[in-house]
């Protein structure tokens, strides 16, 4: 394979990710979204086998495997479990209409990309142009956070984000270093068990877990 | 060889006690097991002071970790007030056990929860990669997120939830800054993981890319300053330091805060290499004031008697963060030394809160009264907790915040009215309420608490100490770690 159909591939998986993305801003149902992120993992995982093949990074494959068991396998698991046992199939309420979100997503699409401009004239990698899609997921993923009042939703949310800063340390530099990426994911694996046992916590205390019943501690005036 | 046996015995320890008490959980001696393991961990760090003071700064490890005057002196302090935490939350969980809040699963997992968060706490400190740095954050932050909802009343999870989710999105920021970082290292260093060590970054930092480095240091400062809890990135802090138990209270605020602003100014110091302007440091400076203007002004509206001391905590933070920003051998050096007697203050209030509203029974300071007859060396030291956070002479809070703005007067004139308007009105807020809560007769409902009084007394000792004077060592130390980062 040349570098081109290289730069292609990865340019490809790319827009599917960002594409993912934009698919969880738009979706409502909280099995749905499961499902975007299992593909979104997808993508990064073999996105990342490619980049490692093709740079000669073989720790990146030791990436692309972990990406594969926790971000395809586990974490989706997970929270179908979890969805299971709490029993929730309700629709998510977004607080801006789907439409607005979408257009603001955009926004922080072209931002992204005036944004890491420096870096991509410096950077002399093959996969430079993905910086900007990767810092996009990551802002997506904060805009799913804050207009979604749902525990579950925010949740995916902020393993949107996680994906997103993957994808932008593959992008950027070819990986960063073994020990780092192996503690990022053994943090991630933590805050999996965390926000299961957050869940049941809400769940039992609340009755649901619409995040917008948690307002009592305010500033009183 | 023999400096990596101490920095293996400092970190290993906490992590060896937690798995220990994992296992002891519920029993009579879990809260003495945790005192023994906490006073090794001191035992440890005093060791490794004395290596660093003996020989200076060193590398151990395979250059993983590095230990020079900045991180040893709070290593220190990290693992002393651990110690007395646990010394302090002997009593106290005791009692919270016995009154039903806490059960026995919940004790289990506090103590060994406790040590790891120490541990992950160390880790922050000692390690020479910035890649480790933050996951030692994340883990710090992990670790004490289900003790913030140990009560498992509605508010406390609320506030879990809360510092769950907003310092998770901060510190995504910041890990985004350390891939900048990395990429603008891996240009001058060459790929691996030497690119990314502190030592090696510092000695090349202005080779690195001033551009991206600039565009990383944003990121990073909202990343850490959302963990330092700088406002308007502070939403989390008070929730979190008022609703769970007291003892993690006083480390979340006296310890916690002190890792991410330490992390923040490690980044800095490259930057600043880089970019070879005030840049960073002007950032820092806006963010610290208007963290102390915020803070002070919300400290008159507190009704509760933890979140008022929190907002204090954001100020006090915001003062040694400017102090960073505003750099310069005296502001550096006062921003040290703030960060040490702030955080022999403040845990030494909260020890002293914790038992105020055990004793009766709420966190409200309208019902708090008659401290000094109902237990007079809670009053007492509460008293002087508070006199010592508020900036009074003697006590060493007084030393740095003089420091801090005879430097500000010299360096950034303009900022001086804003700095004495926010210490001001931190003062008066802070007194009016106290002075309601220790005098008066003692109210029916009070109820006697057995109280550790040591911990306190042994805070207030060094706070008065250093504001008297400051021994040699430490400023020594001080000044070794003023050039390091001025």
């Amino acid at each position: 394979m040349n570098i081109q159909t290289i730069t292609q591939i990865n340019s490809f998986l790319a827009a599917f990710v960002l594409l993912t993305a934009f698919g969880m801003l738009a979706q409502k149902k909280i099995n749905s979204l499961i499902h975007l992120f299992t593909w979104q993992g997808l993508f990064l995982s073999i996105n990342t086998a490619i980049v490692g093949y093709v740079a000669g990074r073989h720790h990146l494959y030791i990436s692309s495997v972990l990406t594969l068991a926790l971000k395809v396998i586990l974490l989706p698991y997970i929270l179908h479990l979890l969805i299971a046992r709490l029993k929730i199939r309700k629709d998510v309420e977004t607080i801006v209409n789907i439409p607005a979100t979408m257009l603001i997503g955009i926004a922080l699409v072209i931002f992204s990309y005036h944004l890491t401009a420096p870096v991509r004239e410096l950077s002399t990698f093959i996969t430079r142009s993905t910086l900007a899609i990767a810092l996009a997921t990551v802002m997506i993923g904060l805009l799913m956070m804050i207009t979604r009042k749902h525990a579950v939703t925010q949740i995916i949310g902020f393993l949107a984000m996680e994906n997103g800063l993957f994808f932008a340390a593959t992008s950027a530099t070819y990986g960063m270093p073994l020990v780092v990426e192996l503690g990022v994911a053994l943090d991630v694996l933590i805050a999996a068990f965390i926000f299961g046992m957050f869940f049941f916590q809400i769940h039992t205390t609340f009755d649901s877990l619409d995040v917008d019943q948690m307002a009592r501690l305010k500033e009183e005036s | 060889m023999q400096n990596s046996a101490v920095l293996l015995i400092l970190l290993g320890t906490p992590l060896f006690a937690a798995a220990v008490l994992a296992f002891v959980g519920d029993r009579r001696f879990a809260p003495e097991v945790n005192i023994a393991g906490s006073a090794a961990t001191f035992a440890a760090g005093l060791g490794l002071a004395f290596e660093v003071y003996k020989q200076g700064s060193m590398l151990a490890g395979g250059n993983f970790f590095f230990v020079d005057a900045f991180n040893v002196y709070l290593a220190v302090l990290t693992s002393f007030v651990s110690m007395t935490t646990a010394i302090f939350s002997r009593p106290y969980m005791r009692r919270e056990r016995e009154h039903g809040r806490v059960g026995h699963w919940g004790m289990r997992f506090y103590h060994a929860m406790f040590q790891l968060f120490i541990f992950a706490m160390l880790l922050c400190l000692l390690t020479n990669n910035i890649g480790v740095l933050w996951i030692a954050m994340e883990l710090a932050t992990l670790s004490t997120v289900l003790l913030v909802s140990l009560y498992r009343t509605p508010t406390a999870i609320e506030a879990a939830w809360k510092y769950f989710i907003l310092c998770g999105v901060g510190i995504a920021q910041a890990l985004f800054g350390t891939v900048l970082l990395y990429f603008a290292a891996e240009r001058v260093l060459g790929e691996g993981g030497q690119a990314l060590l502190w030592t090696n970054l510092s000695l090349v930092s202005d080779k690195l890319e001033p551009t991206i480095l600039s565009l990383a240091f944003v990121f990073l400062m909202v990343g850490y300053g959302t963990k330092v809890g700088l406002v308007p990135l502070h939403n989390w802090l008070p929730d979190a330091h008022s609703e769970g138990p007291t003892p993690i209270s006083a480390v979340l605020s006296g310890l916690l805060l002190n890792i991410a602003l330490y992390a923040l100014v490690r980044c800095k110091v490259l930057v600043d290499g880089a970019t070879h302007s005030h840049h960073a440091g002007d950032i820092m400076m806006g963010f610290g004031i208007l963290s102390i203007l915020v803070a002070s002004f919300s400290l008159l509206r507190q009704k509760d008697i933890k979140r008022m001391f929190s907002y204090s905590s954001i100020e006090h933070m915001g003062i040694a963060t400017f102090a960073f920003g505003l750099g310069g051998p005296v502001a550096t050096f006062g921003a040290l030394l703030h960060m040490l007697v702030h955080s022999l203050a403040k845990s030494a209030i909260f020890f002293t809160v914790g038992h105020a509203s055990q004793m009766h029974r709420t966190q409200e300071m309208d019902r708090i009264k008659g401290l000094f007859k109902g237990n007079p060396l809670v009053g007492w030291g509460f008293m002087f907790g508070a006199m010592a956070i508020v900036g009074m002479p003697p006590f060493g809070v007084f030393t740095s915040e003089f420091l801090i703005l005879t430097a500000t007067m010299k360096s950034a004139p303009l900022m001086t009215p804003f700095l004495l308007l926010g210490l001001g009105v931190a003062f008066a807020a802070i007194f009016r309420k106290v002075q309601t809560m220790v005098a008066g007769d003692v109210p029916e409902y009070q109820t006697p608490v057995k109280a550790a009084h040591v911990p306190v007394m042994l805070h207030m000792a060094i706070v008065l100490a250093i504001g008297i004077y400051l021994p040699d060592f430490l400023n020594n130390w001080f000044h070794t770690a003023v050039e390091l980062i001025k």
